[in-house]
């Protein structure tokens, strides 16, 4: 397995907005637009890019849109060490 | 997350990539793999588990609590053209039901090689309705709940 070398600090770019919530942010609204949701079923979802642990890995940095092309199942949960 | 980790295999089987995300560092989801995961499903969870700091992305999905500062319980299934398919929504209370994801999966996939659409609670090998004006006002001779 790999030697899990990282910094302390990584910026990740979170959301990739589309284009319109881009234009948006640059008319002034960026803290509105930028908390709003705008994930729908039905539509493009909306990219990212994130920190990452992968078991036998290590830290990744990882992008939704590098699994485009597979079935993907996104799950969000409150928090590590947690009971459910 | 356990549960679904436990059932991933099939999920592989089924050429599905999953993705786990909270607001914790990738250095806590270590922590959690190594003390605790590892112990309840062999091997631990086999797939990436991503840190959405400050919720930004949860925010987006429509799953981030600011009050608590977490993502909720959200589930997304996104196609291979990148389009969400299915999102269900839970308050942290309640766990997830990874077989009806595997259900809807396997639907989804059904209905995008085939076009036809599944009834209510269908499983793989049920019947399917093509829809179309011939079936207009006759789907209950054809199927009951």
């Amino acid at each position: 397995m790999p030697e899990l070398t990282d910094g302390c600090v990584k910026p990740a770019q979170g959301p990739i907005v589309p284009l319109p919530q881009q234009a948006a942010a640059a008319a002034g609204r960026e803290a509105m637009e930028e908390k709003r949701m705008i994930a729908r079923v039905g539509q493009e979802a909306i990219d990212f890019e994130a920190n990452a642990f992968i078991n036998g890995v290590g830290f990744r940095t990882v992008k939704l849109s590098d699994y485009k092309g597979k079935w993907i199942v996104l799950c969000f949960y409150p928090g590590d060490f947690t009971f459910v | 997350m356990a549960a679904v980790a436990a059932r991933y295999p099939e999920l592989k089987a089924l050429d599905v990539e999953v993705l786990a995300m909270s607001t914790d560092s990738r250095f806590v989801h270590k922590m959690w793999q190594e003390y605790e995961l590892s112990k309840m499903v062999e091997g631990g969870v086999p797939f990436p588990m991503l840190s959405d700091a400050g919720g930004k992305i949860g925010a987006i999905y429509g799953v981030y609590d600011e009050a608590a500062g977490v993502d909720i319980r959200g589930r997304f299934i996104i196609d291979p053209d990148f389009v969400i398919r299915a999102m269900e929504v839970l308050t942290p209370e309640v766990g997830r039901n990874p077989e009806e994801l595997i259900r809807q999966v396997k639907a989804f996939q059904h209905v995008r090689a085939t076009g036809e659409v599944t009834p209510s609670g269908w499983q793989p090998g049920q019947m399917t309705l093509k829809p179309g004006p011939a079936l207009v006002g006759r789907v209950w001779e054809i199927w009951k709940p």
